[in-house]
């Protein structure tokens, strides 16, 4: 017993090494970040000191260069507004698809998969012309971008759910004479709650980080998200200004730290329920 | 199954409100450009808005490409060893961390996180870190596509990692206990029974955990864009980045672009399909 306690703890300080090695990168930006430009390429391994530190200088640049608080709001709106259209419709679809089971069903169900092997570079060229033809290249425009690419794995999942879920208690509504969008609002929709949180869940973090749909289809001249926004640091021929990229590298992942302490245990059961074996 | 029930009857009267918003959006986000893009790569553009049919012409010039070849066998490559290296390493955390190991919630909560943050965001994070260490020898990133690829596979490690090992995790949670306890009583050596009992059982986790890095490591782009930009001379390009700089760093290359993308598509849905039947034979009922 006091040996397996033993060998328990040795893991966990070998564990403990693991972990600050795996944060090492993002520690190396943190630190960075409060760098004057110059050092930071010449020894990215140092920490500042009295010549090199530079305050809050990189942020300040970053802010500016960036607009970084404007391509925040607009990856917020985006990703607000397409996971929560995407979450109403593909649960309504899945649902119907499973009780209807007619031919039409089981044929959108069948495309809906397809579309799920499918690679964004098939589309994106006729889909980046059409949207500009539509004027869909708006943050707004892209809720519906969003919604028509990559239904495929809400379904997916909420079919599954839906299978899972006894027809009867909906029977004996039907039977009372409640009519359907009732019985799907108000029975259905409360059952499958966790599984909802769940896709949310993937679809912001997927959402977020998009980086090519966004590129090809928004208007840059008037809106960027925050993954285009990062590009503007990257000049042609490997002339890349590292301070203010720090800066904005750290702004960056603040978010997504506190989106990760407050939702992670809903990430952990999302990813789990994403993961439902094709 | 012959008499249709209640709520179905019911509920195919209402196919307007319950498909339509979605359906009108998919063919409008994925059929009707899908469509176009299989057209699109049997033609050329004359000028921007025309194009004239030239039948396989497209195809035959996407065989005779060198950068895209060399993508080809490039991504093939990058997705093998990232899915053996990805699913061995998170195999590994995942079952250290079912154990009772103190603080497994937290190592847990570590090695996720990077997973949360975007494919370029990634890119510029290991730029900086892997370029410190090269700059000691006078060496660089972009130097060489040996260099690129392994900076490559160190990013895409360091994001996946963490999200196989969820799954593994949850797979692990679902091996009933008593069984590996049985084999100890046999006398079965742990690598043993990890090897015939728990691995066998875990084939369900394993096939979804091959087929997520396999085709994510056919799709790989983001990474690649901002960690190399496929430098030097297009050498370090993937699949995904050399379609897409087809498409916009080329005039009048939409069409050999888009028959780039339809056997990138093709490529993507056979591996997936050969990876399925292959672990899917492999799986047991407890």
């Amino acid at each position: 017993m006091n040996m397996k306690r033993r060998i328990s703890g040795v893991w966990t300080v070998i564990f403990a090494i693991i972990s600050v090695i795996w944060m090492f990168p993002i520690l190396m930006v943190i630190m960075n970040s409060f760098k004057k430009k110059t050092a930071i390429s010449i020894s990215p391994f140092a920490p500042p000191t009295k010549e090199t530190f530079a305050g809050l200088s990189n942020y300040a640049e970053a802010l500016e260069k960036t607009d970084f608080l404007w391509s925040f709001v607009w990856s917020l709106f985006i990703t607000v507004g397409s996971v929560l259209l995407m979450l109403v419709f593909t649960v309504m679809c899945a649902w119907w698809i499973v009780r209807a089971n007619n031919v039409y069903a089981k044929f959108i169900y069948l495309l809906f998969l397809i579309s799920m092997v499918v690679p964004f570079q098939m589309v994106m060229f006729p889909l980046s012309k059409m949207s500009d033809m539509a004027g869909l290249n708006t943050p707004w425009g892209l809720w519906l971008l969003y919604l028509g690419f990559s239904p495929g794995l809400p379904v997916f999942i909420f079919t599954g759910v839906v299978k899972s879920l006894p027809s009867a208690v909906e029977e004996a509504a039907m039977i009372d004479g409640a009519s359907v969008p009732r019985i799907f609002f108000n029975v259905v929709l409360p059952l499958m709650r966790s599984s909802i949180v769940s896709v949310a869940i993937l679809q912001t973090m997927w959402v977020w980080n998009d980086f090519l749909l966004p590129y090809v289809t928004l208007d840059l001249q008037q809106f960027k998200t925050i993954p285009i926004a990062v590009q503007v640091f990257k000049g042609s021929y490997g002339t890349t200004d590292w301070g203010a990229m720090m800066g904005c590298l750290v702004l960056t992942i603040i978010p997504i730290l506190v989106f990760y302490m407050l939702c992670q245990k809903q990430i952990i059961s999302g990813i789990t329920a994403g993961a439902v074996k094709g | 199954m012959h008499d249709v029930s209640v709520v179905s009857h019911v509920t195919r009267k209402w196919w307007s409100l319950f498909t339509l918003p979605i359906v009108l959006a998919f063919a409008f986000g994925f059929i009707v450009p899908f469509i176009i893009g299989i057209y699109l790569s049997f033609t050329t553009f004359t000028t921007i808005t025309d194009s004239e049919w030239v039948g396989m012409d497209n195809y035959i010039e996407v065989f005779k490409d060198p950068v895209f070849l060399h993508a080809l066998w490039f991504t093939a490559l990058y997705a093998v060893v990232t899915t053996v290296i990805i699913n061995v390493i998170s195999f590994f955390l995942a079952y250290m961390l079912n154990t009772a190991m103190r603080g497994a919630k937290f190592f847990r909560s570590i090695f996720f996180l990077p997973n949360l943050i975007g494919g370029i965001i990634l890119g510029y994070i290991w730029q900086l870190l892997l370029n410190g260490i090269l700059s000691h020898w006078d060496l660089s990133l972009t130097l060489s596509a040996k260099y690129g690829f392994w900076g490559i596979v160190i990013v895409s490690c360091w994001q996946s990692i963490g999200y196989e090992m969820i799954i593994y995790l949850a797979g692990l949670q679902n091996v009933p206990q008593e069984l590996m306890e049985a084999a100890a009583v046999d006398g079965a050596s742990s690598s043993q029974s990890v090897f015939h009992v728990l691995l066998p059982l875990m084939m369900p986790s394993i096939t979804v955990c091959t087929f997520l890095t396999l085709t994510g490591g056919f799709k790989v782009f983001d990474q690649n864009l901002a960690l190399t930009g496929g430098q030097p001379s297009n050498t370090s390009a993937m699949l995904a980045l050399d379609i897409y700089k087809t498409f916009y760093q080329g005039v009048g290359t939409e069409g050999l672009g888009q028959a780039k993308a339809v056997m990138f598509l093709i490529i993507v849905a056979l591996v997936a399909v050969l990876q399925n039947k292959l672990t899917t034979s492999k799986e047991v009922e407890a």
